[in-house]
């Protein structure tokens, strides 16, 4: 179903293309329809084509080549982020479901937190980390990346995760409090597995924050050598090669869909044990 | 042999010393012998689920003292000396069926296969056997309590706390149940106290029916039952019907005095 939606946007893309103004178009005054001349639409084929292509003229390497290791570069980033954001929201919840109290005093703060600019903190996160010596350990630019990636994805998550440790009824605390178990136990045992089925709806969230922030860091800090680096280059160039910087942004779009599709293989090992009875 | 359960003197109020103060329980008094089937009976709001659970340790007494087979409540649970069962089977959906009675067992630190032996014992009792490696959603609601009261059973304690266990089921399965639970605990010697809201299921199971009144919630009266070896013909004997009967004035005597408030919840 995916490859049939893709293949109706390209249709739509080039239909458009036909029939739409070329130097752009008013709509009750407003500019509202994109131009359709090459420049700002290539062709459907021309960007693929661009791919099979040298990155710059001479240059050995096709920019499948260049774009392909851009997302590898942003998708270990990303990784890193989204393993770090996951480590922080289900701390941060779980000392959250043991003193309620700090869950009214905390909320507010994870809140605030997600409404601080990204452009504002990441070069905060860069000149802190800069300053980092720990023995033979040098902080590096993309470990910025990552943590910007964590501040975004562990948001989800930690809602996420509260609401689910928070889940069993009751009934199912006293039984634990019955058995004499320590609320470590009961944690392990009961909380903990009852929120799955409510952390991975967050994770997914939290996967596609963690590939923004990974991407936007990269811009924000001036790392090279990923996806986000290559539009910033690619739209410079736009002029010249128009396809050139849509390789780039559908490289992107796949860091998404992959990202995607860990959570789902994830989704997958943990909940063929319930049954599909929650939505979120 | 010091008693399974003996209250003396036990109250309970909730938000005590504010103005929305609600007296759940006042003075209660009540022992249980060995061996015995207790019901507590009473409209909602009179208490007898708290008093469940004072008895658990799962609440505090605001006066009064509660022993469990001569101890505390509070160290009686620690040395997991009573089972729990509730309406709701409440079993968990992640664990297998035998996974689930193995839980209170790996609380008490049971190696596995100590655990897996007894929970195969347990499902023997409960004769749900060959459900052991299913998943508790793909059995019916009776099937889930007897699981339940397997669980409850699991570490062989001496005394059973049930609430309302078959307040969710169908009639048929309930009677059913009612002659289940009578034949496990024959086999185990398990005493029991018993929630719930049904006169017949009280006057069927129990040697004696505890009759409750609201607000404050009291003891009305102790009816004892003897209705020796029951089977499903003991629903229709005189004596069956006697003994209802004499619980359900015992629980319209206050009603005479005051209209049943309704209240759902008692908690």
């Amino acid at each position: 179903m995916f490859v049939a939606s893709l293949a109706l946007l390209a249709v739509v893309w080039e239909l458009y293309k036909t029939v739409g103004p070329a130097g752009g178009g008013r709509v009750l005054g407003a500019r509202l329809l994109p131009k359709a001349e090459n420049r700002s639409m290539p062709h459907v084929w021309d960007m693929l084509q661009r791919y099979t292509r040298a990155e710059r003229r001479g240059g050995a390497r096709t920019i499948f080549m260049v774009v392909l290791s851009g997302l590898w570069f942003t998708l270990r980033i990303a990784l890193a982020g989204l393993v770090l954001g996951v480590t922080v929201g289900l701390g941060l919840a779980v000392v959250m479901a043991r003193f309620r109290l700090l869950e009214r005093a905390l909320v507010p703060w994870l809140v605030i937190s997600q409404t601080v600019p990204l452009i504002a903190l990441a070069p905060l996160v860069v000149s802190w980390g800069g300053r980092l010596h720990i023995g033979g350990f040098t902080w590096q630019k993309w470990m910025s990346a990552a943590v910007i990636g964590a501040f975004l994805a562990f948001f989800p998550i930690s809602i996420g995760a509260l609401r689910g440790l928070t889940s069993p009824p009751a009934a199912a605390v006293e039984l634990m409090a019955s058995y004499a178990a320590s609320w470590r136990s009961s944690l392990i045992k009961v909380r903990l597995p009852a929120a799955v089925p409510y952390l991975i709806p967050s994770l997914k969230l939290g996967a596609n924050a963690a590939v923004v922030g990974a991407i936007v860091a990269e811009l924000s800090t001036g790392l090279k050598g990923g996806i986000g680096r290559l539009i910033l280059e690619y739209m410079r160039e736009s002029t010249g090669d128009p396809a050139k910087v849509f390789t780039a942004v559908f490289g992107a779009a796949a860091l998404g869909l992959t990202m995607a599709g860990f959570i789902a293989l994830i989704d997958m090992g943990v909940s063929r044990n319930g049954p599909k009875e929650l939505a979120v | 042999m010091s008693a399974p359960v003996d209250i003396v003197g036990i109250s309970k109020v909730f938000n005590a010393g504010r103005s929305n103060a609600v007296t759940a329980l006042d003075d209660i008094n009540l022992n249980v012998a060995p061996g015995q089937f207790v019901s507590l009976i009473g409209p909602s709001g009179c208490g007898k689920s708290t008093l469940l659970r004072l008895i658990g340790n799962l609440t505090e007494p605001t006066a009064g003292s509660v022993k469990v087979n001569g101890k505390s409540a509070a160290q009686a649970r620690l040395d997991g000396d009573y089972g729990m069962a509730f309406q709701q089977a409440g079993l968990f959906d992640w664990r297998t069926v035998s996974r689930n009675i193995e839980l209170p067992l790996e609380m008490k630190g049971f190696d596995k296969a100590a655990r897996r032996a007894k929970a195969m014992d347990m499902l023997d009792l409960v004769k749900l056997r060959e459900f052991a490696d299913h998943r508790p959603w793909e059995l019916s609601g009776g099937m889930q309590q007897r699981v339940a009261i397997a669980r409850a059973l699991s570490f062989e304690p001496k005394l059973l706390l049930m609430d309302e266990p078959f307040g969710a089921l169908d009639e048929m399965t309930r009677e059913h149940m009612q002659s289940e639970l009578l034949r496990i605990c024959a086999t185990t010697g398990t005493t029991v106290l018993f929630v719930t809201h049904s006169i017949p299921e009280a006057v069927f199971l129990s040697n004696q029916v505890v009759v409750m009144s609201p607000r404050p919630g009291k003891i009305a009266k102790i009816v004892n039952v003897d209705l020796g070896q029951r089977n499903d013909d003991t629903r229709e004997d005189a004596e069956f019907f006697k003994k209802v009967t004499e619980v359900r004035e015992a629980l319209r005597g206050y009603d005479h005095i005051e209209p049943m408030p309704t209240r759902l919840d008692e908690r």
